[in-house]
């Protein structure tokens, strides 16, 4: 298999509380490759939130590595680092994922465009972006004029945006309805089997069944793995994401 | 026939983890660790226990009492089988959910036994049939077969039931162990996932 888009690596992530040391993350190894959707689920406080941070360069490891397309995030400056944030990973959260006074297209186009993009370029992406998660009539939409589920498919659409390949979501269906998130989990699915990578942090498990790995975690420690299922191949008409 | 007998059968081996014991008192134990929520007669009792025996997995334990009562202790295949079972998750297609109830009664009053490993195990387990639901709903395409589609639904909510009332066994037996140091939750002997926590 080839290297993995995203490799944490003995991931310790500590904070201190006066005299105490509180261990967020303890030990993580997780490896995600193109094509794959990875859940991590556990309760709040198990160090999820953290998890995501620390592998979205928004948070910086006590200990252990974070590789983003195979570059550790350690080695590299500020301002590299920033650049592999805008380049290489998008995010989507719950919601407050798009600046209002924009509309889909450019809301999409956005980060492309910070870095360095021409216009006609960004917004030629933009639109592909927002074609293959199924809004590409929504272009000239403000996100106000859009549904929840609208929303979280141009989210998605940014996140994927250009070079973009690897997707970290926090709980991005939390503010939906179960039938439209379940759209939302779908267009995630279906993305990361045309080649993104998927970590998808939730605390519902009808979520993180839509993953083809999922990670629980405890206090910070990953304590086990469900799937790829035994047998589960013979199920898939199509072998996508495996 | 089957599923039932499977779970008297599991529900019999882990009682006599705690020690020998004749079949009243087994009748007895595993009513009061189930809550009576499904009476056994002693005839099941001792029929179950004649399997057992014929299977290796008890052996009768000394000489009939003064009634004629007979007690049995777990042999070491027994003993494997006990552990066993409480390391492996219930099939959702192949056994009734008061199998599982059953297993996490027995599990929180069975000495030895790491609940938060039992718990651990079956979620996983409930999760991977969960993600095998999706697929199949992956592969239903979205509204081409909407009876299909509910029914896969009906599936995917119950396994989710399942998983947020094993969350919620997991957050009532660590609140019961902190507020006692010394109890039955501690660690599993028998379990590799203890050791990877």
């Amino acid at each position: 298999m080839s290297d993995p888009m995203l490799l944490l690596s003995g991931v310790t992530r500590e904070h201190r509380q006066g005299d105490s040391v509180v261990h967020a993350l303890r030990g993580v190894d997780l490896a995600v490759h193109a094509g794959e959707l990875v859940a991590v689920m556990g309760p709040s406080g198990s160090g999820k939130s953290t998890l995501l941070h620390v592998a979205g360069g928004l948070d910086t490891p006590t200990a252990g590595a974070v590789l983003v397309e195979g570059r550790d995030l350690a080695q590299l400056s500020a301002a590299q680092v920033a650049a592999v944030r805008r380049r290489s990973i998008g995010y989507v959260f719950q919601d407050l994922n798009l600046l209002p006074s924009l509309t889909a297209l450019e809301n999409v186009s956005l980060p492309l465009e910070l870095d360095g993009s021409r216009g006609g370029l960004a917004r030629r992406a933009a639109r592909d972006a927002l074609e293959e998660v199924g809004v590409g009539h929504l272009a000239g939409r403000f996100p106000d004029d859009m549904s929840g589920g609208q929303q979280q498919r141009v989210a998605i659409a940014r996140a994927l945006v250009g070079p973009r390949r690897l997707l970290l979501a926090d709980e991005p269906t939390g503010a939906l309805d179960s039938a439209t998130g379940e759209e939302v989990l779908r267009v995630l699915r279906a993305r990361c089997e045309a080649g993104a990578a998927g970590v998808l942090v939730t605390h519902e498990a009808r979520h993180a069944a839509w993953a083809d790995r999922v990670v629980f975690l405890r206090d910070g420690v990953v304590v086990d793995q469900s799937g790829p299922v035994a047998g589960a191949d013979s199920l898939l008409a199509t072998g996508g994401g495996v | 026939m089957h599923t039932p007998y499977m779970s008297i059968r599991h529900g019999l081996l882990a009682l006599l983890e705690r020690g020998p014991s004749h079949g009243y008192q087994l009748r007895a134990e595993f009513d009061a660790a189930t809550g009576a929520t499904w009476p056994l007669n002693v005839g099941q009792v001792y029929t179950t226990l004649d399997r057992l025996e014929r299977d290796g997995l008890v052996a009768q334990d000394g000489e009939p009492d003064a009634d004629g009562r007979i007690a049995y202790r777990l042999t070491d295949a027994g003993h494997a089988e006990v552990s066993g079972w409480f390391a492996s998750p219930v099939s959702a297609k192949s056994a009734p959910r008061d199998e599982l109830a059953i297993k996490l009664a027995l599990a929180v009053t069975t000495p030895g036994v790491d609940v938060l490993s039992v718990v651990q195990t079956q979620r996983t387990g409930t999760m991977a049939t969960l993600q095998e639901f999706t697929r199949l709903k992956m592969r239903a395409g979205d509204g081409d077969d909407l009876a299909w589609s509910l029914v896969l639904d009906s599936l995917v909510f119950r396994a989710e039931a399942e998983i947020r009332w094993l969350d919620h066994c997991e957050a009532r037996v660590a609140r019961a162990s902190a507020g006692r140091p010394q109890n039955t939750v501690a660690h599993a002997p028998a379990s590799d996932r203890a050791a990877r926590r």
